[in-house]
This record gives structure tokens, sequence and C-alpha cells, in this order.
């Protein structure tokens, strides 16, 4: 048996006509934090919740800790705590009475809800009722419910979407706190390249039910590290998309909405004025022009075409 | 699990559920004052008797006929609108309580509109040389005004005094409209709370995916769904207690059968609306279908079932089917102990009926429940 707290081997589940995940595979262990990253409609949700056991798969297997949900629901139960995509709790209850209400599903001390409530940071709200908290309150409540059972496993489903950035920060930092104080593992979906970058030690890119790339931060952007990405924006908001033939020496990527083109180059020394002779001679005048390193963002346009947020 | 921790599970659900929905205002006005109003305010109207003023429509002719010379005879001065020649006839009962009939002269496409708006509901005109009267026969209202109009109308007196020699009113206990209505709110109050408290508390709970999050956790689904019917039955029983208490101390209702009977009928007419209520709610996770759901249950029993009028008024051949209508039954059972003094045996099939229909369909609700 490997020492995997998921696994997860060759997954499949359409919704009719859907493939909503088509062949999935991958692992975590102990302690490690992993981001399924994808765009609306990837397949993220799906495969959280048939690993939180609210969906079965068509075909395939899920480990939970060596165990299936078929067999050992009651004790599944116990070692996951989750947060699903815009739950609502019940408005009229205080966070202390909801926080209660779950601690007694899993018979947990009162004290138990105590420290979540310190966990999450909502010790001045505990007396307010769910319907008057912020939306980063909310999430914080639901963040401390999925801790309350201390999980060995964490599912968290978009638990920053639609929340401010500094609300989103103090999410991200209960969660790095729980990475450090803790040997919780978790799996979280996001569509904030951001998020997964600064929280996970794995990543897995996906769209339409498929693994589009995996691995560490570091390693999925090594084999790209050397890359930069020139981005720029022309004078009288030109659009050059006929000027970059087919047999043109650079590949453009042109945002319409923008106004905005990138390029990849390997070498900048050699390549950048390379390009900008290739624009001078095209009359094309420069606006604005900055390189950077490759990111996820660049790596999960180039694999998929879009944008994350998309 | 041990059991001190399942107490806890339960517990902390009832608390749940019972905070839930006192804590929301609206629950007290429409599960408390709400059916205290209206019976306050059909009881009044009902047991009252009081003067009513009836209006009919007199068509007015170029040429002055005969009934212009009998209308001469009611002229009156009092509350004429500017447009309309106006007339009075008042005819007195000390039984009943007086009546009077305001005349307002108009053309006929005047009194056309009048009837449509509901000012009047008899039009009287000239036919054939003799006084006609027109109206809707299926309008009970119009008839009577027709069958007082006809007897006196003509008499040309301003005011007539009705015979009451033979009439002799009824003031038996459980013989007045409020003693008909009370038990009927109560039955409606029941199927209402149920319907709308259990159901629509269900399908909002699964919208908002709540339900899905709690039985992502160890929750027993029993205790869920017990601590909820429980609180929903306990806050029906403090709904119907208020408004015995309220019906006995203004209008002298009393309960003349076995209370012990009224009870049972109580609780069986909750665990049918429960079972109906489960029913209904145990797939669908739009609050638009869960209200054309309930609506589509709730509306035709309180038209059909006996709560403000009798369900005798129907064609014979529906009462059989209307008889067994879970709010009849309920109503009926409620309204047998309350005013004709029934017992355990009076009530004893719809007991059982609604019981075990409850419970059918309770289990049905529990085979199809979606709780994702």
């Amino acid at each position: 048996m490997s020492n995997s707290l998921v696994q997860v081997t060759d997954v499949y589940k359409s919704f009719k006509a859907v493939k909503a995940v088509n062949g999935l595979s991958f692992q975590l262990e102990k302690g490690k934090f992993l981001a399924l990253l994808g765009p609306n409609g990837a397949g993220k949700t799906t495969m959280v919740e048939m690993i939180e056991g609210i969906q079965q798969p068509d075909k395939g297997e899920i480990l939970i800790d060596g165990k299936k949900w078929k067999h050992h629901k009651e004790e599944l139960h116990r070692i996951i705590g989750i947060s699903l995509q815009e739950t609502r709790f019940i408005d009229k209850l205080t966070v202390l009475e909801t926080l209660a209400l779950f601690a007694s599903f899993y018979s947990l001390k009162k004290n138990r809800v105590e420290e979540v409530i310190e966990i999450v940071g909502l010790e001045e709200k505990r007396k307010a009722y769910v319907v008057n908290l912020s939306g980063g309150q909310r999430q914080k409540l639901a963040l401390g419910i999925a801790l309350l059972n201390q999980p060995k496993i964490l599912l968290l489903d978009e638990p920053t979407t639609g929340l401010d950035p500094a609300a989103r920060r103090e999410v991200w930092e209960i969660l790095e706190k729980l990475k450090r104080d803790s040997g919780t593992a978790l799996v979280l979906t996001t569509h904030y390249m951001e998020e997964a970058e600064k929280l996970c030690d794995y990543i897995i890119i996906m769209d339409h039910g498929v693994i589009l790339k995996e691995g560490t931060i570091d390693l999925l952007l090594k084999e790209e590290k050397s890359k930069n990405i020139v981005e720029f924006t022309l004078l009288n908001g030109e659009d050059p998309d006929g000027m970059f033939s087919k047999n043109s020496p650079f590949q453009l990527h042109w945002n319409n909405e923008m106004h905005k083109g990138s390029i990849e180059l390997q070498e900048l020394d050699t390549e950048l004025p390379e390009f900008l002779k290739y624009l001078n001679t095209h009359n094309l005048q420069l606006e604005n022009l900055e390189s950077r390193r490759l990111s996820l963002d660049d790596l999960f346009i180039a694999l998929t075409g879009r944008h994350l947020n998309e | 699990m041990n059991s001190s921790s399942k107490y806890n599970q339960l517990w902390q659900l009832l608390s749940a559920h019972f905070k839930e929905i006192i804590r929301e205002p609206g629950v007290i006005f429409w599960g408390v004052i709400f059916p205290i109003l209206m019976s306050l305010g059909l009881g009044i109207a009902f047991t009252q008797k009081q003067d009513t003023l009836r209006k009919v429509a007199i068509i007015a002719h170029e040429t002055p006929n005969f009934l212009d010379s009998i209308l001469s005879g009611y002229a009156s001065s009092a509350g004429t609108p500017a447009e309309s020649t106006v007339y009075k006839l008042t005819i007195e009962n000390e039984k009943m309580g007086n009546t009077t009939f305001r005349f307002y002269s108009m053309n006929w496409d005047e009194a056309l509109i009048a009837l449509k708006r509901g000012v009047v509901n008899v039009i009287i005109d000239e036919a054939d040389g003799k006084i006609g009267y027109r109206f809707d026969p299926l309008n009970p209202d119009a008839q009577l005004n027709y069958l007082k109009l006809s007897q006196y109308f003509n008499a040309g007196q301003k005011v007539v005094k009705e015979n009451t020699g033979n009439i002799s009113p009824l003031t038996v206990r459980g013989t007045r409209y409020i003693d008909f209505l009370i038990p009927g709110l109560l039955a409606m109050g029941i199927m209402m709370s149920s319907m709308w408290g259990l159901s629509y508390g269900i399908i909002e709970k699964r919208s908002k995916k709540l339900l899905r999050r709690m039985v992502a956790t160890p929750m027993s689904k029993w205790y869920f769904l017990v601590s909820f019917m429980t609180i929903r039955m306990l806050l029906n029983f403090v709904e119907a207690v208020l408004l015995v208490i309220f019906a006995w101390l203004v209008f002298d209702i009393t309960i003349q059968g076995s209370i012990p009977a009224l009870f049972a009928i109580f609780i069986a007419g909750n665990i049918g609306f429960a079972g109906l209520a489960f029913f209904i709610s145990s797939r669908t996770s739009k609050t638009e279908i869960g209200n054309g759901l309930i609506n589509v249950i709730v509306m035709p029993m309180m038209l059909l079932s006996g709560i403000f009028f009798s369900y005798h008024n129907f064609p014979d051949g529906l009462i059989p089917f209307l008889q067994k209508l879970p709010l009849t039954l309920v109503a009926d059972g409620m309204r047998s102990i309350f005013i004709e003094g029934a017992g355990f045996e009076q009530i004893t099939l719809p007991f059982f009926i609604l019981t075990f229909g409850g419970m059918v369909f309770f289990a049905i609700g529990i085979k199809l429940f979606r709780w994702y």
C-alpha cells in the first residue's frame, strides 16, 4: 500500500454528454498541499466532490487513507474537512452556534469550537448572525467548519473566489499557518494562479477534465524557465495582427480587448533588437514594452490558449 | 459514537432549527398573529347583527315610465352622488338586522360598468310594462337582493317592517359561524406551517447547498429530519394553543368533546402534512419550483376543504372526494370534537388515514430524497 492519503487512479466522470473528468490520476501525501488549477468547467469541482464522496466516479478508483467511500463512509467523513463552493449556512444562527452545530456531528469538545474561532480569526464575530457576515468572514467560517475535526485531509473548493484581495490574503495566512503547524494535507481548487503558487507544493493544471501539466511550481516552469515574455502596446491602438504572418519569425499573441500583444523570446539580448527591427520595418510604432520571466499564467495560456478566469 | 455525543447532536439540531424559525420575525406574524387576526375579522363579520347597505342600479329613460312613478315614493336626499338620482328603501328586521337598499338612477352603459365593478349586482329596468330584474343567477347575494326587492319594491313605502315572529335565532354554543371557523383555522394552520415551514425549509437548505455540506459530515440524517419535524410540530402546537385561547377569550369557544382526541387528530394532521411536505420537497433544489409545488397542494384544499364555508355547497358527486382530502379530514375531525362533542371513536378513521398516509408519503420521500 502506498503512503498516499489520497490516491486517484484513472478516474472518469461524465454528465450526459459532458466528460467532466476524463482519466485523472494523482496522489497526495501527508502534510502536502496540492492545487487543481483550471478555468471554469475544467472539472476541478467534480474531481474534488468525488474525493469528498459526494459524487461517485463512473470508472477508476479513489482511495482516501487507503479506504474507499463505499465501505468506510462514516470513518472517512471523520478524517476529511471540506469547504464547498458557495455554501450558505443558516442565516439566523451565530458563528458560535453554527460551529457548535457542526462540532456536534463529530462529538467534539466545546473548547474545540473556541480554538477554531481563534484559528480563523472570528473572535469578534462569534455572536454575529451568519447573515450579517461579510464574504470574507463567511469564507473563514466555512474554513473553520472544515477544520473542526482536525482533518487529515482538507478539501477546499475555490475558497477565495469572489473575495477582495485583503480577505483573500487573510484566508491564505490561515492556510499557511495550518501548513506550518499541522500535518494536514490539502487539495485546493482555484483559478487564481497566485494562490496555487503561494500555497501549494504540487500543482495540477487541468482543462476539459484532463491534466495538461503537473508538478512542483519549479518543475513546471523549469523547462520553460529560459523563456521571456515581452508584452507591448502600439501607438494609436494599432492592430498588428496582419503584420505577423505565418512566415513571421515571431509568434504573436494579440489581446483584442486590451490592445496588447505578447511574444516569447528565448534570448533577450539577441532576439529583442531583432523584434524591434521587425516592428520598424513594418511601420509599427511602440507605445510601451515590458519584458518578464514566464509565469504560471503564461504557461496556462500557452497550454490552453485561454486565460484562467475565462 | 457514544450515547452522550448523540444526545448532543440531536440537541444541537433541535436548537438550531428552533432558533432558525423563531428568530425570523415573519414567523411570529404569519404563524400566530395572522390566524388570530383572521379569526377576529371573520368572527366579527359573521357573528354580529348589523345593518347592511345594498346598492341597486335603476335604468333611467328619457321619457318617464311607470318606474319613475314608483321611485318618486322612495325619493331621498341622503348620499346623493352628483351624477345619479338616488332613492332609498329600508327593510327593518329586528332579528336579522336592517337592510337599506339604495337605488342609483343611471343609463344602461353606466349600470353595466357598475355591475362589472361590483358596485351593484342587480339592475332594475322596465320589461314589457313590468318591473324586470337583471342579475347573475349564480350570484347568491344578487339572488337575495332580488328576493327582497321583488317582495317589497313596489309597495310604495320608504320603510317596511319584516315579520320576524317565525324566526328563532340559534344561540346554542357550536352553531355559530365562529364555532365552525376556528377548528378550520386550526387545521389550516397545521397544513400551512407544515407545507411552507418544512417543504420550503428543506428546499431552501438544498438550494443553499447546506444539505450537501451537512451530509459531508458524520451527521445522522435521521436526527436531522426528526429534529426538523419535531420543532415544526412543537411550533404548530404553540400556534394552535394560542388561537384556541384567543377564541375562548373573545368568542367564548370551548372544546365540547375529548381533548385527548383533539390532541390525537392534531398529531395525525401533523404527521400527514409533514409526510406530504417531505415528499414534495424530496427532489427539487429550486425555491421557485418549491413555491409552485406547495401552492398546487395548498390552494385547492384551501378552497375545497370547507375551511371558511361548508364544502356541502359543492355538487353532491364531489363531496365524498372532498371529504377524503387531508385538510378536510383534519378540519372535520377537529370540528366534530369542538362543536359536536366527539371523542376518539369519531376520529379513528381520519386519524389512521392521516397517520398512515403521512408515513407512506414520508417513505416515498426518503426513497426519492436528494441530499446533494
